[in-house]
């Protein structure tokens, strides 16, 4: 190409990718944003919601970080985000700071997390409690034949620390202490499902969704994981997935309908399809 | 010096014959040029010099929040002793719990997870990878090391993912069945996944370097009566160490910065293999903590920098391996020129 003819088409791209940029941000500068940051366990759920009230309203954008409980506090108290997930309920420095800063935080109860301890198929054992679990993961209990299974090594599975499912069983099964340095970690709950099925010797925890044929879920203190006994409390593995508003929101504003979402039909067919328990049954 | 008449002719002449620079300049133009060719220079020097500063400013980055995990404390004595428990409990500890309260920041264990990977992984590679090499410089006929050779490069291009899939759906459960062991996401599984994730780049710089050290030296040694075995072991494999070593350690390097195929693979179990000689133990490395901890990590807590920390161990650690081999190849390079 002649070399002004060249700088005719660069020119002219230039312009043509300057104007797409302007128009893209004019176009969004219209919509209503929404916030919401927090845990990455209830993470999946609001950006199921997210997804499901861009399509239903086009005028409407919600960004969904992930970025942990304590930063969506946090986020929350500063004002830098509209609503925040959070897996567990808000502590007293964060609710007194809160108050500080002049709102009540208000928390709602979008779902019911459980999770259900899994073994290999072939494992005779059916039942353990969570003291056998602790002691387990402590390393205290080393064999399965110990608690009624097979003369075989156990093989334990844990989620990283960074993982809302991991800090439910750390709050209400290891008490808060250290797990054994032996066990092995994975990175999410299908990982978790592949590495239970294929080890004979394994033992693991998954959410309840997370559940099929190729692993079997354990009863617990008695209890067998179900969404009946997560959502009445009975199974000790079962904590509500939250999420905090700065006070009620007004109703009929975005802020209530997303947390009002889950009470939806659309919006128990998204948590159920995240693998969690909704907190009602239509 | 004004233009003089003659000048103008000049140029008008070779204007006419084509030339549209002048042929002699004025002192205003010559200063111009020379202002241009120094502005040029400096603007090309700039811009190879960007990849040296990312380099700086990547260290920098990285050691700039790392020093928040070392140094704590207002007077000299207590930065000095806070500095000396630290680096014990990382060196020294094999307890890594930085989510418990209290957190314990030992890294023991995951410097040790990298080290069996690595080693376990050269051990396998090296003897594959070279006897490779030998066979591409000397063994096989053209047109067969004109097929082998792209295919080895093909490992190379695999994304590391793959392989990573590959370790646990199928190496994993064949490791359990073979060798009975309860689980088999353990030291042997990565290294072997790791071991043929390094052989294409021991076979490519081994090869090189086999084939730098020139048809003279072979010729020589045929000549003198040594059968081609001998020649490969005694003279050329020997005439090449420097590339060869080079090539060990650039595979070392692509075993150690490996994430994703030992953070799959590995089983990331915080411990050092009970005996030291049990590969079928889980270990996690130093790559697998940053990636499973450090999306997660709440900005500027200690765990945040301590996750630095092994950023900065591996960064050091590469960085050593990276400048040695680019030592030995440079020696290699010399030697090979020698007449």
């Amino acid at each position: 190409m002649r070399i002004k003819a060249r700088w005719i088409v660069a020119g002219t791209l230039g312009a043509i990718l300057v104007a797409g940029v302007l128009a893209g941000s004019l176009g969004a500068a219209e919509k209503e944003s929404l916030l919401v940051q927090g845990s990455t366990t209830v993470g999946p759920i609001a950006d199921a919601f997210a997804d499901a009230f861009m399509r239903k309203h086009s005028n409407v954008s919600v960004t969904v970080k992930k970025t942990g409980s304590g930063d969506g506090a946090k986020a929350l108290i500063d004002g830098r985000c509209d609503v925040a997930d959070l897996s567990r309920f808000m502590k007293q420095e964060e609710y007194t700071r809160a108050v500080e800063k002049g709102f009540l935080p208000v928390a709602h109860v979008v779902a019911m997390d459980g999770v259900s301890v899994i073994v290999h198929p072939s494992n005779p054992v059916k039942a353990l409690t969570t003291g056998q679990i602790r002691a387990m993961y402590r390393g205290k209990i080393a064999n399965w034949k110990e608690v009624g299974g097979t003369d075989q090594e156990i093989v334990l599975y844990s989620r990283d620390t960074s993982s809302g499912t991991y800090e439910t069983i750390h709050k209400l099964v290891m008490d808060k202490k250290k797990m054994a340095p032996g066990v092995e970690y994975v990175a999410s709950n299908p990982d978790m499902h592949k590495h239970v099925s294929t080890t004979k010797a394994a033992i693991g925890y998954v959410g309840l969704g997370f559940v099929d044929e190729k692993v079997r879920a354990l009863r617990v203190d008695g209890v067998m994981p179900s969404s009946r006994t997560i959502v009445s409390g009975k199974y000790p593995i079962a904590r509500p997935l939250f999420m905090w508003t700065r006070g009620f929101p007004k109703p009929g504003s975005l802020i209530y309908a997303f947390v009002t979402f889950h009470l939806s039909e659309e919006g128990q067919e998204i948590i159920e399809a995240k693998g969690f328990i909704p907190v009602t049954n239509y | 010096m004004s233009q003089s008449p003659e000048d103008s002719d000049r140029r008008a002449a070779a204007a006419s014959a084509g030339f549209d620079r002048p042929l002699l300049l004025t002192p205003r133009e010559d200063l111009l040029g020379y202002v241009g060719s120094l502005t040029g220079r400096a603007g090309l020097f700039l811009i190879a010099a960007s990849s040296v500063l990312a380099v700086f400013l990547i260290f920098v980055f990285i050691a700039r929040e790392a020093f928040l995990f070392f140094i704590q404390g207002e007077t000299p004595a207590e930065i000095a002793e806070f500095l000396w428990n630290r680096v014990c409990e990382v060196f020294g500890s094999t307890a890594w719990y930085p989510e418990q309260d209290p957190a314990e920041y030992g890294m023991l264990a995951l410097i040790a997870g990298s080290f069996y990977v690595t080693f376990g992984s050269v051990l396998v590679a090296v003897p594959l990878g070279l006897l490779t090499a030998v066979c591409l410089s000397d063994i096989f006929p053209f047109t067969l090391r004109q097929v082998a050779k792209p295919v080895v490069e093909l490992l190379a291009a695999i994304p590391s993912v793959a392989y990573g899939f590959f370790a646990v759906m199928l190496v994993k459960p064949w490791l359990q069945e073979t060798f009975g062991i309860p689980s088999g996401a353990n030291v042997l599984n990565a290294s072997l996944i790791l071991a043929v994730m390094a052989v294409p780049t021991i076979v490519s710089v081994s090869e090189d370097a086999l084939t730098a050290v020139g048809r003279p030296l072979r010729e020589a040694s045929y000549a003198l009566g040594a059968t081609r075995a001998e020649t490969m072991v005694r003279v050329v494999i020997p005439a090449a160490h420097n590339g060869i070593i080079a090539a060990v350690i650039l595979g070392m390097m692509r075993a150690v910065g490996e994430t994703m195929v030992v953070w799959m693979a590995a089983g990331n179990a915080k411990q050092i293999p009970h005996p030291w000689w049990d590969l079928t133990e889980s270990v996690r490395t130093m790559t697998a903590t940053i990636a499973q901890e450090g999306m997660d990590t709440a900005r500027d807590s200690m765990h945040f920098h301590s996750l630095f920390t092994i950023g900065l161990i591996l960064l050091v650690f590469t960085f050593v391996l990276n400048t040695l081999s680019e030592f030995l190849l440079g020696r290699m390079k010399f030697r090979g020129a020698k007449p």
